[in-house]
């Protein structure tokens, strides 16, 4: 009965639209899907999509595992809040994140016109457009190691030392072993975060079809289009990010079991 | 380990096996700095600048904005949609998790793999899938653009793995044996979900609820294709603050996103403090 | 033993996190010209001249409902020597939003919008030059006329503004907010109110009568026809061009065009430090040859270029553009100032107090 109820609703809700997302894509063979996904407009929307992605999840990496290293090792004044304010972005709406980042780095923001004099463009450009998506998937990364670090601890290490080898020595030989499935496993979630990211990245991008379009907004604008030409390429975009989306999945699942064995 | 990162948040002491963390070292508060400014950058100085910007005519001025009767409709609907998404997702959520822990059955790979679909999909891409089946033409001949149903749909979509995977593992961890033990003495299944299982499980479905309430308030993406924006009907309220940035009425917009910061922060809050209560418990 | 980060694993720390800065900064360079390209349709097959082609591109910042007609211009315009080349890159939105984005910085060498303040306030940001206007057509590229969408078959025979404030019309309309189409549709509903007589009392009560019959506010235009195609509503206020637009697509609608109703006039300019490509490429809009492009997507000439094929789409396409009994315009009521004052005045606008 209650597996039953679980998979109607599951199917319902979930793998019903899915399929017939992937019919509807489809519905006319595979000549206009490759005809969408060679086209410039989209292959242009696929690498910017590709580059602030990329950017975002290096700057989460790199944040993440420094800041999780000293959240967990160190104690210090004001970590609680720093920990809370890491956590906030995640949990607020899109369209905040990207009204905030207008009202601080825009032309008429706090910081935007000074910057802008400096010869460097935030908003409408491809910084603002990493920075929105830096802030909607700040904690992934992090929030996976803090949980291994603190398992881990640091004996390890202190042995390691107590051998003589360097720091950074200690952190390739001994602290990424230790978290490497943990941090393969938000860089996968950030990742899948960042590809999609829509709503914030909508407010602070001027969409440019071919220069501030990333996929998501491809999509949408695709879609707002008349014509069925326009409602292929909808549908076409909307599948690859599907199908991406779906790989991470896969991948994301199969790095959980590993994750919990070590 | 959940999908759902945010749930396994620190906790306030190290519960490593290593000796307890150190006082900060320069180079270790060099790098702290650095963190900092970062954050200060990338998190404060925005929020900073919403509230800063909400209260730029004073509390009247806020008051205003926030009570402007379309804020107001479409701050009450999100509120609204987003509590009715949050109390079904405790329910069918708990259902789901309860199923893929307990029950046996083939392709239960397969759902496991569908429930995360949600949460890797980009929220347009969700819009589009819903409308699809769920908008003119469908197969089903059901059409929800513009209805409050709509919506609703879209918000129970994009949540639909928080509940499950946050009780998922608590249940995986679960010990049976006192289910057993119950139920020798007697205890209806009924009973023993109650008395048993319940209160092992609620503080994760209490978590994983406030994490799709949170959610469900700030969705954008997945909404606004089927909701067809119906001011004082199917308008949420991130809808509303994108109009009103785009009409350059910068403190309209910015008084309604101070409102739900607010909320969000009072939701993060709750979650840490039902979480050190449970840890502290365990 | 105290543990201990070294100062050299600290100051890899400062230049990982530094890095991460300059990455951020660094990529400002990165959107440079050149990663993609859209509506150029000719630049491979331009004319070959002596010259190599040099290849440059235009950004264009336009309204919602233009991008096929603009998508087919930028393909006209790579046919001409002028165009040789040139690549527009184009990004389409609310007229009002898109007029603000490119005052906070959006990059434009053309804009066209729905509506003349919408310029006019680039203008004062000193981003478009005083003399845009100064042409006898006064900046105006493309005409159209305020009409009534209705579903397949006017199932509720609507013909006129009268009908769509019956009971049980539900009217679909972009938001004047951010969109300029709605205030189109706004002028179209009040200056049917004004009448003959000028009957501003008149103009109120049938104002206050439409908006109470407005079920969905858009953020623009074509955000507006998505909900009414989608199911909402029952008429769709809009453009003509826009809905021949919609029904050269094969979108199920039909559409009236009222006795009474208003000319739409919709500008484009090049901005102050715009290339000369973008002035070419407006006064390749402004041509004879643009005009027909324009013409047969639907929007009435300001030039009085006639159609000299069928325009697909419209009621009779061999007559595509009909005469109202009666057509108001801005100039009517004392010009955009007036109008946005009394009418769209964010404050105390009529439009502003009838919605509270």
């Amino acid at each position: 009965m209650l597996r039953t109820i679980a998979v109607l609703y599951v199917t319902g809700l979930v793998a019903l639209p899915v399929a017939s997302v992937v019919q509807h894509t489809f519905a006319d063979g595979l000549a206009p899907v490759i005809e969408v996904i060679t086209s410039e407009d989209f292959l242009a929307a696929l690498r910017l999509t590709a580059i602030v992605a990329g950017i975002a999840v290096t700057i989460n990496t790199v944040f993440g595992v420094g800041m999780s290293l000293l959240l967990v090792r160190y104690r210090f004044r004001g970590r609680r809040f720093i920990s809370a304010v890491i956590d906030l972005p995640v949990s607020i709406s899109p369209i905040v994140v990207g009204v905030a980042l207008i009202l601080v780095y825009g032309s008429y923001g706090w910081f935007g016109g000074a910057l802008e004099d400096a010869g460097f463009r935030v908003i409408f450009a491809v910084p603002g457009m990493v920075l929105a998506t830096v802030l909607v998937s700040l904690p992934l990364v992090l929030r996976e190691i803090v949980p291994t670090l603190e398992e881990a601890g640091i004996e390890q290490e202190q042995a390691a030392q107590s051998l003589g080898a360097g720091p950074w020595q200690r952190f390739w030989r001994i602290t990424l072993p230790t978290i490497k499935w943990a941090l393969a496993y938000g860089v996968a979630l950030s990742l899948a975060r960042s590809m999609g990211e829509f709503g914030a990245v909508r407010v602070v991008s001027g969409s440019v079809a071919g220069v501030s379009q990333t996929l998501t907004l491809y999509v949408n604008d695709s879609y707002q289009e008349f014509g069925a030409q326009a409602q292929q390429q909808a549908f076409a975009a909307a599948f690859v990010l599907m199908a991406i989306a779906v790989v991470l999945i896969v991948v994301i699942a199969a790095l959980r079991p590993k994750e919990d064995r070590s | 380990m959940s999908l759902v990162a945010q749930v396994d948040r620190a906790t306030p002491t190290a519960r490593g096996r290593g000796r307890r963390p150190g006082e900060l070292t320069r180079g270790a508060g060099l790098g702290l700095g650095i963190g900092v400014l970062w954050l200060s950058l990338l998190v404060l100085l925005p929020i900073a600048a919403i509230v800063s910007t909400a209260f730029e005519d004073g509390i009247a001025g806020f008051w205003e904005a926030i009570t402007d009767p379309e804020a107001l409709a479409a701050i009450r609907f999100t509120v609204g949609a987003a509590a009715l998404v949050t109390l079904v997702n405790a329910v069918i959520g708990t259902l789901i998790a309860w199923v893929l822990v307990r029950d046996q059955f083939p392709g239960k790979r397969i759902l496991e793999v569908i429930i995360d679909i949600p949460f890797a999909l980009p929220t347009i891409v969700a819009g589009l899938v819903l409308i699809t089946l769920y908008g003119p033409g469908g197969p089903f001949g059901i059409n929800l653009v513009g209805t409050q149903a709509g919506v609703v749909l879209a918000l129970l979509f994009v949540t639909l793995p928080f509940v499950v995977r946050s009780v998922q593992p608590v249940l995986i961890d679960a010990d049976r044996e006192v289910e057993q033990a119950a139920a020798s003495l007697g205890a209806s299944g009924f009973v023993i979900f109650r008395r048993v299982i319940l209160p092992t499980i609620t503080p994760a479905v209490v978590s994983g609820a406030a994490l799709s309430f949170a959610r469900a308030l700030g969705e954008f993406g997945s909404v606004i294709l089927i909701s067809a924006n119906l001011i004082g009907k199917t308008q949420v309220s991130s809808s509303y603050i994108l109009k009103m940035i785009e009409s350059q009425e910068p403190v309209a917009a910015a008084a309604v996103a101070t409102l739900l910061l607010g909320v969000a922060v009072v939701v993060l809050v709750m979650l840490d403090v039902i979480q050190r209560r449970t840890a502290r418990r365990g | 033993m105290k543990f201990t980060f070294t100062r050299r694993s600290s100051r890899l720390a400062a230049v990982l996190a530094a890095a991460s800065l300059l990455a951020v900064t660094g990529c400002s360079s990165s959107d440079d010209p050149g990663t993609g390209s859209t509506q150029t349709a000719g630049s491979s097959e331009a004319p070959a001249s002596e010259a190599p082609v040099e290849e440059t591109s235009i950004d264009l910042v336009g309204f919602a409902v233009i991008q096929a007609a603009y998508d087919d211009l930028a393909a006209g315009f790579a046919q001409t020597d002028a165009g040789a080349g040139v690549t527009v890159k184009g990004s389409f939105g609310a007229s009002g939003a898109q007029s603000r984005a490119v005052i906070a910085g959006q990059d434009a060498d053309l804009v066209a919008l729905s509506l003349t303040p919408d310029v006019d306030n680039i203008v004062k940001e000193g981003l478009i030059p005083e003399d845009w206007n100064t042409d006898p057509q006064k900046g105006i590229v493309s005409d159209s006329v305020v009409v009534i969408a209705v579903r397949k078959g006017n199932p509720k025979n609507i013909q006129g503004w009268d009908d769509i404030v019956k009971d049980g019309v539900g009217i679909v309309t972009a938001d004047p907010g951010t969109s300029g189409s709605a205030k189109w549709n706004l002028l179209g509903a009040y200056t049917h109110g004004l009448g003959d007589n000028n009957d501003k009392a008149a103009a109120e009560a049938y104002l206050q009568q439409f908006i109470d019959h407005v079920v969905s506010w858009n953020d623009s235009g074509r955000t507006a026809t998505d909900a009414f195609v989608k199911g909402t509503g029952d008429v769709l206020i809009s453009y003509e061009n826009e809905a021949i637009a919609a029904r050269a697509a094969d979108v199920e609608l039909d559409y009236v065009v009222p006795d009474s109703t208003f000319l739409i006039e919709n500008p484009a300019a090049t901005t102050t430090d715009a290339a000369q490509q973008a002035k070419d490429f407006l006064t390749f809009v402004r041509s004879d040859e643009g005009q027909q492009i324009l013409v047969a997507h639907g929007f009435r000439s300001p030039f009085g270029v006639e159609p000299t094929a069928d325009v697909v789409g419209a009621n009779d396409p061999s007559d595509p553009f009909p005469a109202p009994a009666r057509i108001w315009t801005v100039e009517d009521l004392g010009g955009w100032s007036v109008v946005n004052d009394e009418l769209f005045g964010k404050e105390d606008g009529l439009v502003t107090q009838l919605r509270g």
